[in-house]
């Protein structure tokens, strides 16, 4: 479609939704009847100003996504969470719910959709995921598991991403990095330090640190921050932890992601495992195997 | 190379010299020195980062480490935040850029008029590689986005500044100015002379506006009433949406706030368009008096122009014509003597990102922040600046508007056709005679186009720029209207000797390089594409590959977070579907060959040890 046509599309979404009386839509229902909305044929509750992930997460049905966290301000950025509603592709986590809307999520054009950008945050970064001291844990491995990712598609990108070590008590490992911005949501609205940052445009977009330095260890960063347990994948770790749980007794390696509740801070906060570091190294399960690096399939 | 006369190797000694003493000099206090001027001017105002940014690079061509600790300060903004702002805009550079950056426009149309050879010879000429800084910090050569001079390239920028019109000798001459260390205000001011290159006038460019007038009509109609004359005049938006300027007006208009804002959208970063250039070269009081009638009508007292940088030698111009319009109280406080009518214009620079074209991403970089389409909704409208409604509208949007409150909705109804109103101004530029500006009401045909400006052997036109339509020769009968081809003005030209795989292929590219990165499908997929496309012009490619670009066409249009990434194949679907045989040509493959070119990967190691002999090369080993 011409980006003539979407912006005319877009644009004239002001003009219809004030004609239709949208907001009337928004949660109260005229006829004092609980607004709801179908998701894939099941009735959702929701109350005003939800999102439709809201409204999923509360009634317990899975949306994939990566960049939302239900403790932060949604951020649309990853598009895993891409659903249809009313027939328009759109972002769950930002859209919000209205009375009587059809949604579609779990179908095979969506899950198609959303496995070809698992592919490209594959490729984008440089993930290998059985030396990965989050494996099992990530959000990133786990949905690529939900949703049936068995190789990275496209050509990998392997960009040049130096880690940062410098900090005593945490790694930053920038190989991994999906730029879904909860560090940086984390660190500024929570902890009001403002660690971290999005620099750069494009592919080119990348993570920084607030110090001159560009190093974690110069900023005001602390285990203790709220930055430190948002991160979906394995670029913000603690040190001297590696390996605390075996990979096969993960969260993911319990139960797919699509059956834990609240993936993001449950995964990223549990607590270090009583028994301590464990000598042994990623065990070779074919659970937690990565999906296979292969020139294409098709 | 040969070897450097004794004269020449003086002058590269004195140049080390000087940039050595450059870079002594640079603790905080000397940033404060040039930066608190700046930091007043903004009242401190870290709204204005950006525009700061902007003004603080031209200090030193770069914005320094320490430069940012005393922003930090002063602005109490944290140090990621200002390098994360830096970081998105092409044109502000955290490390040392040279003290003359050169940036060679880079539009199939400056390729077409051979912009590389002249970027080559430059750069061999002042020993420098494409994309680095010189040795010795002189210099840095590097190719941009479309700068809008599509009808008088190719062109580049030097320090933000437009030179047209480039041929062997200018070049030559510039690297003789460069490597003189000629300040570029001294440089020859035929080198600046930008043209207008008017060919075709209609109601907009043979219009005569007596500042002021279209304002005395509004005052005399009445607020409310000149609204309805907009809306009568079912007048679209020129940006390239065609969103209805009345109804948009209107919703702002009605929106509650505490403010509301007006902002001229004069970014046009959209490849081959240039009116706005000229718009706000020839006719900008027509365009900040229609900016004027919004303000009244919507009930704003501010409101902001959006310059692209590629604009910026247009800044003096365009200031002096607000403070003139200031003077004749057609600007600021009681307008035209009404107490209750105060409004005046800021104009913010743009710093090479076409992003910021999109009006929630240009809302977001006037706010000095990254250049990030917003989620929507909320729209402008309601929630815009400050989020505050406000109304964003195209330059030529605006000027029409002026046109339509002084001579009325009806009048301006009857021009153009039963779906498009008015007029609609074409930037021509490609395989012509007479690229430049034509005004033509709605309805032209594409055919009356190309006869106008001289065109032959056409062999397709890309109609609205990179995310348009590529028009081929048996649709030349079609009109350029909403509901046929709508434009946002581009209008290139391609004859029978374009290869339009390679027009794709730079448009490709500028998607890349203009995502911004907030989505995964645009950030990492208008990558792949350019990816793909490079492959195929290398001859690794197989119909494989065309599977796989509409695959990733698919899954850009319904998932990609604004425009851009909706739009970011259409120039190679358009052009596999109508120039089939410019992809066949290159598809030597009939299998699925990797892009990987194993050979191809040890240059870096053949250029390390200096070998390029038989043994060092894969396939040939082997003979
Ligand atoms: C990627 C992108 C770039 C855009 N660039 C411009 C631009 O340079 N100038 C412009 O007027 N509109 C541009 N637009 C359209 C604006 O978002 C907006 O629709 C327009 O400024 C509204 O003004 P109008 O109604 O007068 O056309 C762009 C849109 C997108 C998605
Ligand atoms: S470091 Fe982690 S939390 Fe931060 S942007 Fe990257 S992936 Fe997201
Ligand atoms: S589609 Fe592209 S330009 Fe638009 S938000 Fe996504 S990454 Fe940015
Ligand atoms: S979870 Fe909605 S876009 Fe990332």
């Amino acid at each position: 479609m011409n980006k003539d046509v979407t912006f005319a599309l877009s644009s004239a979404g002001v003009g219809e939704s004030v004609a239709r009386g949208q907001l009337d839509r928004g949660g109260v229902a005229m006829n004092n009847k609980p607004a709801t909305f179908t998701l894939d044929g099941k009735t959702i509750p929701f109350s005003a100003g939800q999102t439709l992930i809201q409204a999923a997460m509360a009634a317990g049905v899975y949306i994939p996504h990566l960049c939302y966290n239900p403790e932060f301000k949604p951020h649309g950025s990853c598009k895993l969470c891409t659903v249809k509603a009313d027939g328009r592709h759109t972002s769950s986590c930002t859209h919000q719910a209205q009375d009587g809307m059809v949604v579609e999520s779990d179908t095979k054009e969506i899950n198609d959709e959303r496995r070809a950008l698992l592919q490209m945050l594959f490729v984008e970064g440089n993930h290998f995921c059985p030396s990965c001291e989050k494996s099992g844990n990530c959000q990133l491995q786990a949905t690529a598991y939900e949703i049936g990712m068995m190789s990275p598609h496209f050509d990998h990108f392997f960009p040049d991403r130096p880690l940062d070590a410098s900090h005593p008590d945490y790694l930053l490992d920038f190989n991994r990095c999906i730029l879904c911005s909860l560090c940086v949501r984390a660190s500024r609205d929570v902890d009001g330090k403002n660690v971290f940052a999005l620099s750069g445009r494009g592919i080119k977009s990348h993570l920084i640190v607030n110090a001159k330095s560009g190093r974690l260890a110069d900023t005001g960063f602390s285990g203790e921050d709220k930055a430190a347990h948002v991160c979906p994948v394995g670029v913000i770790l603690k040190k001297r932890v590696g390996f605390a749980v075996p990979i096969g007794s993960r969260s993911f390696d319990e139960q797919p992601i699509s059956a834990t509740p609240h993936p993001g801070p449950a995964a990223a906060t549990l607590p270090p495992h009583p028994q301590g570091a464990c000598p042994v190294g990623p065990r070779s399960n074919a659970a937690t195997l990565p999906p296979h690096p292969t020139v294409k399939d098709v | 190379m040969g070897v450097e006369s004794p004269a020449r190797q003086k002058k590269r000694f004195s140049r080390f010299a000087t940039i050595e003493s450059l870079l002594m000099a640079s603790p905080t206090d000397t940033h404060a020195e040039y930066l608190d001027p700046i930091l007043s001017r903004h009242q401190h105002n870290a709204n204005d980062l950006l525009q700061i940014l902007i003004a603080a690079q031209d200090h030193y061509g770069y914005i320094h480490s320490d430069a940012i600790d005393h922003l930090s300060e002063q602005l109490k903004l944290p140090r990621s935040k200002i390098e994360g702002v830096s970081g998105f805009y092409s044109f502000l550079h955290l490390q040392a850029n040279g003290e003359y950056r050169v940036l060679f426009s880079d539009n199939i149309t400056d390729r077409m008029l051979g912009n590389m050879d002249l970027m080559q010879s430059m750069c061999s000429q002042l020993w420098v590689e494409p994309g680095k800084v010189s040795e010795d910090g002189l210099l840095s050569i590097n190719t941009t986005s479309c700068t809008g001079l599509c009808d008088q390239g190719p062109a580049l920028l030097v320090n933000n500044i437009a030179i047209n019109r480039l041929t062997r000798e200018r070049v030559n001459a510039i690297a003789e100015l460069i490597r003189e260390r000629v300040p570029v205000s001294a440089w020859p001011a035929m080198f600046f002379a930008i043209e207008d290159n008017i060919r075709r006038k209609d109601i907009l460019l043979d219009s005569h506006l007596k500042p002021g007038s279209a304002l005395a009509a509004l005052l005399q109609r009445g607020t409310h009433e000149t609204l309805h004359e907009i809306r009568t005049s079912a007048l679209r938006g020129r940006g390239g949406a065609g969103f209805s300027t009345g109804l948009k007006w209107e919703f702002c208009r009605d929106a509650p706030g505490e403010q509301h804002y007006v902002v001229c959208n004069a970014d046009e970063g959209e490849p081959g368009t240039f009116k706005d250039r000229v718009l706000l070269n020839g006719y900008a009081d027509m365009v900040f008096e229609g900016m004027t009638l919004c303000a009244r009508i919507v009930g704003a007292s501010k409101g902001f122009l959006y310059l692209r940088g590629e604009y910026r030698y247009l800044l003096e111009h365009l200031q002096a014509v607000l403070q003139h319009r200031r003077q004749q109280k057609l600007l600021g406080s009681n307008i035209l003597g009404h107490a209750d009518f105060n409004f005046d214009i800021e104009i913010h620079l743009g710093a090479g990102a076409y992003i910021c074209g999109e009006e929630s991403a240009l809302i977001e970089s006037l706010e000095g922040k990254r250049g990030t389409p917003r989620n929507r909704p909320p729209f402008p409208v309601t929630h815009g600046y400050l989020n505050q409604p406000t109304v964003v509208n195209n330059v030529e949007t605006f000027a029409s508007a002026s046109l339509i409150a002084l001579h009325g909705g009806a009048w301006y109804a009857a021009i153009g056709t039963d779906t498009s109103h008015g007029t609609k101004i074409l930037s021509v530029s490609g395989d012509c005679e007479r690229p430049g500006l034509y005004e033509y009401p709605f309805g032209v045909t594409v055919a009356q186009v190309l006869a106008d400006c001289g065109a032959q052997d056409t062999q397709a036109v890309q109609v609205s720029g990179a995310s348009g339509v590529c028009i081929a020769a048996d649709e030349f009968e079609r009109h350029i209207a909403f509901d046929d081809i709508p434009t946002a003005g581009a209008f290139m030209v391609f004859d029978q000797s374009r290869d339009m795989f390679e027009v794709a292929r730079n448009f490709v590219h500028f998607f890349a390089h203009e995502s911004c990165g907030f989505c995964t499908p645009c950030r990492v997929g208008t990558s792949l594409l350019s990816n793909m496309m490079d492959k195929l012009a290398e001859g690794h490619g197989s119909p494989y590959d065309f599977a796989e670009i509409e695959k990733l066409n698919a899954l850009l249009q319904s998932t990609s977070h604004c425009g851009l990434g909706h739009s970011a194949c259409n120039p190679v679907l358009d052009t596999i579907a109508k120039f089939r045989p410019a992809y066949d040509k290159r598809l030597a493959q009939k299998d699925f060959v990797p892009a990987f070119d194993l050979d191809h990967a040890l240059s870096q190691a053949r250029q390390m040890t200096g070998r390029d002999d038989t043994g060092a090369h894969l396939e040939r080993s082997h003979e």
